[in-house]
C-alpha cells in the first residue's frame, strides 16, 4: 500500500514515522517549504542566533533513507480524489492508496490597503525569516500587529537587533482574550519593561510606502508611526485553498470526523487544517498547535491501520514563552469570571511568576492550571483533572506538580494559604515533591 | 536550507553590537591581559610588582564591566542572541586567532617553560615566570619563586573566579545554575590555589584534594606516594583521604547524584568549562559520529589509566614502599578480582547493559585476567619485571605527553573556541568515564521530560555542551540516561517550554525506558 502525506510539519512528519513504526508500507512525504522538517516554533531562535538552520532540523535526512520514508520536495497544484491521484504544478502526477493531507497553515491576512508593499511580513515560513533577516539590516523601527503568540515571538526576533518595536494589540492587554487579566497584566508590564511599545486597543488601518518600501502605517486611533518593517501576526487559518475545486467538504478546514477521515474514502486530514465536524466538549474545532498536530500524526497512522480509534486530546494544554516568561497551561481557564468557577490566584511580588488553579464552586473539582514563570508536570496535573480531584487534594499534594529545577524556590504553600484564608478550611501541603513521591502518584493503580 | 546561514563563514565580522561599558570592559581585560603577555619579554624592572597586581586586577576588572555593561537592565533569562552570528562563538576568525593564542600557551608552558622565563639549572625566573614570583613569595613565603605551573594556576583560577561572576550573571534567575558556580568557584579557588600554596608555605607534599584517580593519573606513582609517606601524619592523612575519595565518596555521590556532583560541582577542568567555556559550549559536535568517536576515545584512555596504574602498582615491589605490594600477592590478586568482574557482568541482569557492553566488559576484564596470569608466569619462569611486557615508566611517559598534557591541555582548552568547552570532559578524561559508567548502570540520577511538550526546537541540543542530542530524548518523552551527561543543568535552563528537569529518584529502569510523549500507549499496538 502507497500511503502519501502531503506536509512536512510536525502532523505529517509524526504520522510518517509512527505509520513506519507500524508497518512496511510505502510512505511518501511531499513538502514544498524545506526538504526536511524543521521546527516551526524554534524559527525565531535562527533569527536570534540562538541557533543555525541545521539545528532546529530533527532528523538528517539519512534518518528518512535509513527509516525508508521517501521525501519528495514538489508544490502540489491539486488533488483528484475520483482517480486517487495527486497533481504537480509540473503537471507531473503521484498515485496514492491512503492520503493524509497536513498542509497546516498559513497567515491571515485581512486586506488592509498596502499589505502588499516590500517590508511587510508575517512570521509563519521559512522564506518569511529570510526576508525579515533582508529588511532588519536597514530597520529602525518596526510594528507588529497582532496581540498572539507570534506576534511576541517577531517582537523578541527584532528587539534582538536593537530594532525599536511598536506593537497593536486589539485587545485591551496583551493576549487577554485567553489569559485571565493578572496574567495579561503581568505580560503587558514585562513587555513594555523591554522597551517595546505596546499600544492597547489598537488596530492597524492602512500602510503607506514608496514601491521600495513601507514607510508608514495608520492605526484605527489615527495615529501615524513611521516604520521600516511592519510584522502581520493576526493570525493562521488552515491552507487548504489548493482544494478549493475538487469535492472534498470544506468549511475553515477540511472537515473530518472522530477518526480524523475527510469526506472522501481514504483521505485524511490531520494538525492545523482540519477542521473536526464534533469537537470534543470545551474544545476548538481547528486547534493549530504543535500538540495536537501531533497528537493528530501518531492517531491517523493507526487509523489507516484499521484501528478506528476516535480523536480525544483530552485535557487543553499548551505552553508558550514571553520573552524571558515560560507559561504553561493544563486543562481550563477562563479569561474571565464564570459563574460557578472558582479560581486560586497568587502572584510573586517582585518576579513574573503567577500560579493560577481552577476549580468547580459546587463540588470543587479541579479544573485547570494557569503558570507564569513557573514549571509544572503535564502527567500530574492530568491526572488530577482526569480524575475529577477534588480542589483540596490537589493543594495538599501541589508540590507533586512543581517541574522547576532543583534549588528554585517553591510557591505551594501560598496558594494553600490563599485558599485557607478563602475557604476557612486549614489545609497544609502534605507532599515534598520528590520525584519518588511522583513516580508513586503517578503509577497506574 | 541553507541561504539564511551566516555562521559557517571565517571572515565574517561580529554583528554583536556592543556598549560603552563592555567596550571600556574589553579595553580594560585586553589592557590587563598584554601587559601579562609582554612580561615575556623581561622589560618590566623595578614596576613589576604593580604591574603585576593590576594586570590581575585589571583583567578581573575587566571582564566584570564587559559582564554589567552585557546584562544590566536587561530581564533576567536566556540571553544567547548572536550566538551563532558572532565571530568569536560562530568559529569566526577570532575564534580561531583565541584558539591559537591559547594553544600556542599551553605547548610553552607543557613543552618549553624555559621560553616562558623558567629558570632551569638554578637560575632565577624570568619572562612571564619571573613576574609571578612576587604572588609565589606573597602566598607561600620568600623565597619560593613561581613555577610554570603556579602561573597556569593562578591564571586558571583567575579565570574561574571572572568569568563564573559573568556565568552567575547571565544565569542569575536559575539557582542551580549560581550554586553549582559558586560551588565550582569555591573549590577551585580553596581546593586548587589556596590549599595547595599553604601546603607548600609549610613544606608539605602538593595536594590538590579534589583531584580524584583517575583524573588525577599520577596518584599511585611513586614519588606521589612516598611524598605522602614521608610528610608524617597529614602526608597519611592525604593518601587516606585520595584513597577514600576513589573507593568510597566517588561511588556514594556518583550513585544518589550522578556524576554530576564531580563534573560540574567541583572538579577544575569542568569549572573552567562551565564558567570561560561557557560562550563556546554550542560548539560541540552533535552528530551520532560524534558519539560513537566519544566512546570509543574516552573508554580508551579509561583503561590506559587503569593499566598505567596497575603497572605503577605492580612496580611497587622494587621500591621503598614494596611492602605494600607483593608480587604474588598482586598478581593473584588481580587475576581474582578481573575474573570476578567479568563473573559479575555477566550474571548482572541489569537491562541498561546491553549484550555489547556486556561482551566488551567480559572480554576486557578476561583479557587482563589472562595478562596477570602470563605476567605471573613470566615472572616465575623467566625473571621478568614489567607487566605489560613494556617497561612501565614507557606507559607513564605516553600517558603523560598524549592525555595529560596534549589531550587535556592543548586540545581540551586551546579547541574552546573551535569544539566546545568540554573536548577533554567527553572526549579523554578517564574520570568522567568511569563515573559515566557509573551514572548509567547504578545511579539514580535522570534528566525527566515533562510530558509531551517538546516541541524539537533544538535548544537543548544545541547548548549541550556534551555533545548529547537531548532533543531525540525529549521529543519522544523519553528520560535521559547517558553516560556522558555531566549534569550541568543548562539543557534544562535553555528550554523554552519547561520540558527538561534534572533529577534523582528511584525506579530509574521502568521511567526511563518509557516513551511519554507518546498519545497512544504501546500496547494499545496490539489492538491493530
Amino acid at each position: 500500500m502507497r500511503i502519501v502525506i502531503i506536509g512536512n510539519g510536525i502532523s505529517g512528519i509524526t504520522a510518517a514515522k509512527t505509520l513506519r513504526q507500524l508497518s512496511d508500507h510505502e510512505i511518501i512525504v511531499i513538502s514544498d517549504e524545506s526538504e526536511l522538517f524543521f521546527s516551526r516554533t524554534a524559527l525565531m531562535y535562527v533569527f536570534m542566533g540562538h541557533m543555525r538552520l541545521q539545528d532546529i532540523v530533527p532528523h538528517p535526512k539519512s534518518f528518512y533513507e535509513q527509516h525508508n520514508i521517501k521525501l519528495n520536495f514538489g508544490r502540489v497544484n491539486t488533488v483528484q480524489f475520483e482517480n486517487k491521484q495527486i497533481e504537480f504544478n509540473d503537471n507531473h502526477t503521484l498515485a496514492y492508496d491512503k492520503l493524509i493531507i497536513a498542509t497546516g497553515s498559513k497567515p491571515t491576512m485581512y486586506g488592509w490597503s498596502g499589505s502588499h508593499l516590500d517590508g511587510v511580513h508575517n512570521l509563519y515560513h521559512l522564506q518569511d525569516l529570510e526576508n525579515i533577516e533582508r529588511h532588519a539590516e536597514t530597520c529602525e523601527h518596526a510594528v507588529i500587529v497582532g496581540g498572539g503568540l507570534i506576534g511576541i515571538e517577531l517582537a523578541e526576533m527584532l528587539h534582538s537587533r536593537a530594532i525599536g518595536v511598536t506593537m497593536l494589540v486589539r485587545e485591551s492587554g496583551y493576549w487577554n482574550n485567553v489569559l485571565p487579566a493578572e496574567e495579561s497584566e503581568i505580560l503587558n508590564k514585562h513587555i513594555t519593561e523591554q522597551g517595546i511599545e505596546l499600544q492597547l486597543n489598537t488596530e492597524l488601518k492602512e500602510i503607506w510606502g514608496d514601491k521600495e518600501r513601507v514607510k508608514m502605517i495608520l492605526t484605527s486611533n489615527g495615529a501615524k508611526i513611521s516604520t521600516q518593517l511592519v510584522g502581520i501576526t493576526t493570525g493562521v487559518q488552515p491552507n487548504v485553498s489548493f482544494l478549493d475545486f475538487t469535492s472534498i467538504e470544506k468549511n475553515n478546514g477540511l472537515l473530518t470526523n472522530a477518526f480524523l477521515e475527510t469526506s472522501i474514502p481514504d483521505v485524511y486530514a490531520i494538525g492545523d487544517c482540519a477542521e473536526l465536524r464534533n469537537p470534543t466538549k470545551g474544545r476548538k474545532a481547528v486547534e493549530s498547535v504543535w500538540y495536537t498536530g501531533r497528537m493528530m500524526g501518531e492517531l491517523v497512522a493507526y487509523n489507516i491501520l484499521g484501528a478506528q480509534k476516535a480523536y480525544d486530546p483530552g485535557s487543553w494544554v499548551n505552553s508558550a514563552q514571553f520573552f524571558d516568561i515560560e507559561y504553561q497551561v493544563y486543562g481550563f481557564v477562563p479569561n474571565q469570571e464564570m459563574p460557578g468557577i472558582k479560581h486560586i490566584f497568587w502572584k510573586h511580588p517582585s518576579k513574573n511568576k503567577s500560579i493560577r488553579l481552577v476549580y468547580e464552586e459546587k463540588n470543587g473539582i479541579i479544573l485547570g492550571f494557569n503558570l507564569l514563570g513557573i514549571r509544572y508536570r503535564q502527567e500530574v496535573c492530568e491526572k488530577w483533572i482526569a480524575e475529577k480531584t477534588s480542589i483540596e487534594t490537589v493543594l495538599q499534594n501541589l508540590s507533586l506538580a512543581n517541574f522547576d529545577p532543583e534549588f528554585f524556590k517553591s510557591y505551594e504553600k501560598h496558594l494553600v494559604h490563599i485558599y485557607n484564608e478563602q475557604s476557612g478550611a486549614k489545609l497544609k501541603l502534605q507532599s515534598n515533591g520528590r520525584l519518588s513521591q511522583v513516580l508513586t502518584f503517578l503509577k497506574p493503580s | 536550507m541553507n541561504k539564511i546561514n551566516p555562521s559557517l563563514s571565517l571572515t565574517e565580522s561580529s554583528k554583536r553590537p556592543l556598549n560603552t561599558l563592555q567596550n571600556i570592559g574589553l579595553f580594560i581585560g585586553f589592557s590587563g591581559l598584554a601587559i601579562i603577555t609582554f612580561s615575556l619579554f623581561t622589560i618590566y624592572q623595578n614596576y613589576s610588582e604593580v604591574l603585576l597586581y593590576s594586570s590581575l586586577g585589571a583583567i578581573s576588572l575587566g571582564v566584570t564591566l564587559y559582564t554589567i555593561g552585557t546584562y544590566k537592565g536587561k530581564t533576567s533569562g536566556i540571553k544567547n542572541d548572536y550566538n551563532w552570528l558572532s565571530g568569536l562563538t560562530n568559529r569566526g576568525t577570532t575564534a580561531w586567532i583565541a584558539g591559537i593564542f591559547i594553544t600556542t600557551f599551553y605547548v610553552l608552558l607543557y613543552w618549553y617553560p624555559q621560553i616562558l622565563g623558567l629558570g632551569v639549572n638554578g637560575q632565577s625566573n624570568s619572562g612571564l615566570i619571573g613576574f609571578f614570583d612576587p604572588l609565589s613569595q606573597l602566598l607561600k613565603g620568600t623565597g619560593k619563586f613561581a613555577s610554570e605551573w603556579f602561573v597556569y594556576g593562578t591564571l586558571y583560577t583567575l579565570a574561574i573566579l571572572v568569568f563564573g561572576i559573568k556565568f552567575i550573571a547571565k544565569y542569575r534567575h536559575n539557582r542551580y545554575q549560581v550554586i553549582r558556580t559558586i560551588s565550582v568557584m569555591f573549590f577551585q579557588l580553596g581546593f586548587a590555589f589556596i590549599i595547595p600554596a599553604i601546603l607548600e608555605a609549610m613544606s608539605l607534599p602538593y595536594n590538590d584534594f579534589k583531584n580524584v584517580w583517575p583524573l588525577n593519573y599520577y596518584f599511585f606513582d611513586t614519588w606521589n606516594i612516598n611524598g605522602y609517606l614521608n610528610a608524617g601524619n597529614i602526608g597519611l592523612f592525604m593518601l587516606i583521604f585520595g584513597v577514600a575519595m576513589i573507593l568510597l565518596v566517588t561511588p556514594i555521590l556518583t550513585y544518589f547524584f550522578g556524576k554530576r556532583w564531580y563534573c560540574s560541582w567541583v572538579c577544575g577542568c569542568g569549572g573552567l568549562a562551565e564558567t570561560a567555556g561557557d560562550p563556546f559550549r554550542h560548539l560541540s559536535d552533535k552528530s551520532v559520529k560524534a558519539w560513537k568517536i566519544e566512546r570509543w576515545s574516552i573508554h580508551l584512555v579509561l583503561v590506559l589509566a587503569f593499566m598505567m596504574t596497575i603497572a605503577v602498582i605492580y612496580n611497587y615491589r622494587a621500591q621503598e614502599v614494596s611492602y605494600l605490594v607483593t608480587t604474588e600477592s598482586f598478581l593473584i590478586g588481580f587475576t581474582i578480582l578481573m575474573l570476578s568482574l567479568a563473573g559479575i557482568t555477566f550474571y548482572n541482569r541489569n537491562k541498561w547493559i546491553n549484550n555489547h557492553n556486556r561482551i566488551a566488559f567480559i572480554i576486557g576484564a578476561c583479557m587482563l585476567g589472562f595478562i596477570f596470569l602470563c605476567t605471573g608466569l613470566a615472572y616465575f619462569v623467566l625473571g621478568s619485571n614489567d607487566l605489560f611486557f613494556i617497561p612501565t615508566y614507557k606507559i607513564q611517559q605516553f600517558y603523560g605527553f598524549f592525555i595529560g598534557a596534549a589531550f587535556s591541555g592543548v586540545v581540551g582548552v586551546g579547541f574552546y573556541p573551535i569544539m566546545g568547552s568540554r573536548v577533554w570532559c567527553r572526549f579523554g578524561c578517564p574520570m568522567a568515564g568511569l563515573l559515566g559508567l557509573q551514572q548509567k548502570f547504578f545511579s539514580r540520577f535522570r534528566i525527566t521530560t515533562n510530558g509531551a511538550q517538546c516541541i524539537s526546537c533544538g535548544n537543548c541540543s544545541t547548548y549541550c555542551e556534551m555533545g548529547i542530542d537531548v532533543r531525540a530524548y525529549a521529543e519522544k518523552g523519553q528520560d535521559i540516561v547517558r553516560a556522558s551527561c555531566v549534569g550541568c543543568g543548562i539543557c534544562s535552563a535553555v528550554c523554552p517550554r519547561g520540558v527538561l528537569k534534572l533529577e534523582n529518584g528511584p525506579m530509574i529502569e521502568q521511567r526511563a525506558s518509557e516513551k511519554r510523549a507518546f498519545f497512544i500507549a504501546e500496547d494499545e499496538i496490539k489492538m491493530l
